[in-house]
């Protein structure tokens, strides 16, 4: 499956994360998975929430630099060699994985990668 | 179209005859008038008499802001206060205010140089101009101001701030020109595409100035609102905006030189130095009645050009303004203006060139740290582009510096934006 993140640039300022969670708290938006990606001086928060378009809109009225990327969606099983076998069956289709995350779901935990070309990742998990 | 072809087109002889004719008369008037200068003049062994024409100007001792200072409020005023109709005065960033005054005469030669300014970018009696520099003690609004109401045309006192009433006034009423700093036209600039209401717009003209900007500034601001924008120069010690301004060839600023003469001196040396070389720019007031200046250091670098322009003026030219000497920042010996980082961010095209200049000393060692706002059109969600591009950034900061300096990337419209005039540098060694 293939979701739309919002990836949000922060600087590294007290308070900052709050502003953000702030906008989409009013705007009745759910934050169903947040990844935080540092560096010393600022931060890219991702997020996946209830409504992408809106959150991007309102953030964006908000200030913040904010864009929306597509990224790959894959359901995990909690045994052991998931990841490991995943892995695998990407090899040889993708040049690299920029990030990887998780995002509960209420049926179980789903990995969250950004790869340069989803929708062809997509194809090739569905064959196998 | 030329507002005083008798004046802005005489040949160089007639010019110099009229100055030196008004030289003569605004040395004895100063003289006789103002009893700091009396006392300069004696101490230098200086009577009026001794100056005859332009080419003894440089017999007369300078003026500096610390004059102005020590005079504080009136005291280089040449009128009784009954004559003085106006009062402005510029906020120093270092002790008191500087105060200036204006005759009647003063404000009518006042609203003739920025009509002729005006005259350079087209403005007309029926073009309607948005004045959005700040009015109040500030030369800029009521200087503009009386100018565009000079020149016929229609004018809207905006002042400065409320970006949103701004928008609304200039798409309501048509507005075809506007008066303002160039930093808060780029700001104007973003919020206009951000609404994107370009096309409901009447805009034809910018007449920017009250601080230096570059040619990449005036290019981005032309292509991206599809206007022309001039350049308007003054301060308020020698009058206010209208000193100078720029015509359509953009080959330099027009100084009104029969109101104001103009030298350029090496800010080492003290001296004059010839056409197309830079130096500090010196202005002497030739018709002010209220505060006669006499070789006025304006601390602004530039270089002068005579010789007649495609436009017909034969006025003397200022080039683009290096900066302004007490602008100069010199870290690790090396000479750095802000206007240096502008230009080349603006040329990079990938960043907006709003910057923050920190220098510091850490350890004896000068250090610069250059804040630069991320452009959401060139936004990566990648760490790895985003550390790309800082290196970018460093890399062309260093060739324009010929220092490095530590690049750092902050969110949009945080640094300060000046509705008045932009903060580019914060000197932290300063103690
Ligand atoms: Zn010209």
């Amino acid at each position: 499956m293939i979701l739309k993140q919002l990836s949000v640039f922060v600087e590294n300022k007290e308070g900052r994360m709050k502003d953000i969670t702030q906008v989409l708290k009013d705007s009745n938006i759910n934050i169903q998975t947040a990844s935080l990606a540092d560096t010393t001086e600022y931060g890219m928060l991702r997020l996946i929430v209830s409504d992408p378009d809106l959150a991007k809109a309102k953030l964006r009225e908000a200030g913040f630099p904010v864009s929306i990327t597509d990224v790959l969606a894959v359901k995990a099983n909690d045994s052991i060699g998931f990841l490991h076998d995943l892995l695998c069956k990407l090899e040889g289709n993708i040049s690299s994985i920029e990030y990887m995350y998780t995002l509960p779901t209420e049926d179980g935990p789903v990995v969250i990668l950004k790869v340069a070309n989803p929708e062809e990742i997509e194809k090739v998990l569905e064959e196998v | 179209m030329i507002w005083n072809e008798a004046k802005e087109c005489m040949s160089r002889d007639e010019m110099e005859h009229l100055q030196s004719t008004r030289l003569v008369k605004q040395v004895n008037y100063v003289y006789h008038n103002v009893e700091y200068y009396r006392k300069k003049m004696q101490a230098a062994g200086l009577e009026p008499g001794d100056i005859r024409g332009i080419e003894d100007i440089t017999k007369l001792p300078f003026t500096t802001k610390d004059d102005l200072r020590n005079t504080y409020p009136c005291g280089l005023f040449a009128v009784p206060r009954s004559e003085v109709v106006r009062i402005h005065a510029s906020s120093g960033t270092t002790g008191k205010a500087t105060v200036v005054g204006y005759t009647r005469r003063d404000i009518e030669i006042w609203s003739e140089c920025v009509s002729r300014v005006l005259a350079m970018a087209g403005v007309g009696k029926n073009d309607t101009v948005q004045v959005s520099y700040g009015y109040g003690l500030f030369t800029g609004g009521l200087g503009a101001h009386y100018g565009v109401e000079n020149v016929g045309a229609t004018v809207v006192p905006l002042s400065t701030g409320n970006t949103k009433k701004q928008l609304t006034m200039m798409k309501d009423l048509g507005v075809t020109s506007i008066m303002c700093t160039p930093s808060y036209l780029m700001y104007l600039t973003e919020s206009i595409e951000e609404q994107g209401i370009l096309d409901e717009l009447q805009l034809k003209s910018a007449v920017c100035g009250a601080e230096p900007w570059t040619e990449e500034m005036r290019n981005q601001i032309e292509s991206r609102l599809h206007i022309k924008a001039h350049d308007i120069y003054g301060l308020s010690e020698i009058m206010g905006p209208g000193v100078a301004g720029d015509c359509v060839y953009h080959k330099g600023l027009h100084i009104n030189e029969d109101h104001f003469l103009p030298e350029i001196i090496s800010a080492d040396t003290l001296t004059p130095i010839g056409d197309g070389e830079i130096g500090e720019l010196v202005f002497t007031t030739l018709t002010k009645e209220a505060l006669p200046l006499i070789r006025y250091r304006t601390k602004d670098l530039t270089s002068i050009s005579h010789g007649k322009c495609d436009c017909g003026r034969t006025t003397a030219r200022l080039s683009r303004f290096v900066g302004r000497s007490d602008d100069m920042l010199i870290i690790r010996g090396v000479n750095v203006f802000p206007s240096q980082v502008e230009a080349a961010l603006l040329e990079m095209g990938e960043v907006s060139p709003n910057y923050l200049m920190i220098v510091d000393r850490v350890n004896n060692l000068d250090t610069l740290e250059v804040l630069v706002e991320v452009d959401e059109k060139f936004f990566s969600d990648e760490i790895k582009e985003l550390e790309n591009l800082t290196k970018k950034i460093t890399h062309v900061l260093q060739q324009a510096l010929l220092i490095a300096p530590k690049v750092k990337l902050v969110e949009p419209k945080t640094l300060e934006r000046s509705e008045g005039k932009a903060k580019r540098v914060i000197d932290k060694r300063k103690l």
